[in-house]
């Protein structure tokens, strides 16, 4: 069974992708953060190493994740995602840490 | 006519400036990729065409992009930089090793044999190549695993390998540079490198004359004398006449030896420019007056060009790639400072006039020209 999971980049990645607005990915099986970036990685492949290292995986430091006002960042890559969002009622936000100065 | 095409990274995107021949009116096109960092734009000496362009950012890492239109349009192609085999370790700042870890690309190497190869120096400092046009990546790790890499170390702007320099006809022989090992050459087509660094004085190391350490800024050389190597270091500027073997300082009377970039004369391979900072504290021009300092007998005696350049508060930095030459018959010099502003000279050097002034703070200047 596949969900289909929302998903709203930032808007250097969005412009990476060539995409507007919020999109939508197809989840095989237990919708986890990681099963969602892979989804979101196959169907951009442009977006390879912006959200998580090539190499390990983990998540870019200065990118977080957020779902149903929670900061989800420090979650296991494994841990089950909200049913909000694995119904789609609820976008999971992949957001770029605030900077200034 | 031909035409001139100057290809500017900055700190907030890419531009292309665009003008013919006689390099009086231009067009400028950009920001390409707002928002990122482009740390180097560079095309095919083989397909001018062919553009490629680092594109960074500290929250999203490392895209590289390519152009087949000469850099109206633009794809991503591969950005996995997997060092090869054991990764080991390298100086760290307070004296403990740590394992190479990749960070971006400082500089991207068009071949200037074939057009599908393309050669990538990157941070944590490693030497990659591409031969299908920048979709995948493969390390020459043999470089980073010369026995002197556990003893490289950053400099203040990481340790990063920034320049690559293709021999004109001996497609075995490469020179890289890092910052802070120093320089080397391979001349089996990266199956084993040389430290050539001989010559080389440092007075931010412990050992002055060791074989590896030093702070290299930037190497350039004419493919006419292509044994001939010209380099600017962290202090000094320095020329090889040995294709590295051994290096000799022709500071000579310039205002500061401190600086980054150097480049030399499309047609008048005695011909060096540089662009003298006042020291690594002050990232600025001497006096606050911006001056490139030419010489044309391959360095120690030089003298300033001023005309059209500002000659008073001038507080701006030139870094190590934003510095290139185009191949007109009259030929342009082009640099890009920290201030936004890039300026050319038509004349070889002998007068200046900024192509804007406004940009974000400029990372790398390179130049095609076009039939």
């Amino acid at each position: 069974m596949s969900n289909s999971v929302r998903v709203i980049l930032p808007a250097h990645l969005r412009a990476l992708a060539r995409v507007q607005g919020e999109v939508r990915v197809d989840v095989e099986g237990e919708v986890t953060q990681r099963a969602v970036l892979d989804a979101l990685e196959a169907e951009f492949p442009m977006l390879l190493g912006t959200i998580r290292d090539r190499t390990t995986a983990r998540r870019r430091p200065f990118v977080r994740f957020y779902a149903c006002e929670n900061d989800l960042s420090h979650e296991e890559p494994e841990a089950p995602l909200p049913e909000r969002v694995a119904r789609g009622e609820e976008p999971f936000l992949v957001v770029g840490a605030m900077a200034g100065g | 006519m031909g035409s001139t095409r100057v290809l500017v990274g900055t700190r907030k995107g890419a531009f292309r400036l665009i003008s013919d021949e006689r390099r009086t009116e231009w067009t400028v096109d950009g920001p390409h990729f707002p928002g990122w960092e482009i740390y180097h734009v560079k095309g095919s000496p083989v397909n001018p065409d062919r553009l490629y362009a680092s594109q960074t950012s500290a929250w999203f890492g490392q895209v590289i992009q390519r152009s087949d239109d000469g850099g109206a349009s633009w794809g991503t192609v591969g950005n996995d930089f997997s060092y090869e085999g054991e990764v080991g370790e390298h100086q760290w700042y307070d004296g403990s090793l740590r394992p190479w870890a990749f960070t971006r690309v400082w500089h991207l190497e068009p071949s200037r044999h074939d057009a599908e190869t393309v050669y990538a120096g990157v941070e944590d400092a490693a030497l990659f190549r591409s031969t299908d046009g920048g979709r995948q990546w493969n390390e020459l790790s043999s470089l980073r695993q010369h026995g002197t890499g556990p003893q490289w170390q950053p400099g203040a702007g990481g340790m990063c390998l920034h320049t690559i320099l293709e021999h004109p006809t001996d497609t075995d022989r490469l020179y890289v540079a890092i910052s802070a090992a120093g320089a080397f050459r391979t001349s089996d087509g990266a199956r084993s490198w040389q430290a050539i660094n001989k010559g080389l004085r440092s007075g931010e190391i412990p050992d002055q004359d060791s074989e590896v350490g030093h702070c290299v800024h930037r190497i350039d050389m004419h493919p006419d004398h292509p044994d001939v190597l010209y380099m600017q270091k962290h202090w000094d500027v320095m020329r090889s006449d040995d294709a590295g073997d051994s290096w000799q300082e022709v500071s000579g009377n310039l205002p500061s030896d401190f600086g980054f970039p150097i480049v030399v004369h499309a047609h008048e391979p005695n011909t060096v420019y540089v662009v003298p900072i006042t020291s690594d504290s002050h990232h600025f021009p001497p006096d606050g007056r911006l001056r490139v300092y030419r010489s044309r007998a391959g360095g120690d005696e030089w003298e300033e060009l001023t005309t059209g350049l500002p000659q008073q508060h001038c507080y701006v930095n030139v870094l190590r790639d934003a510095m290139a030459v185009d191949t007109h018959e009259s030929c342009g010099i082009y640099f890009g400072t920290t201030g936004g502003q890039v300026y050319a000279s038509k004349d070889s050097g002998d007068t200046w006039s900024p192509i804007v002034r406004d940009l974000p703070a400029v990372l790398s200047v390179e130049v095609q020209t076009l039939p």
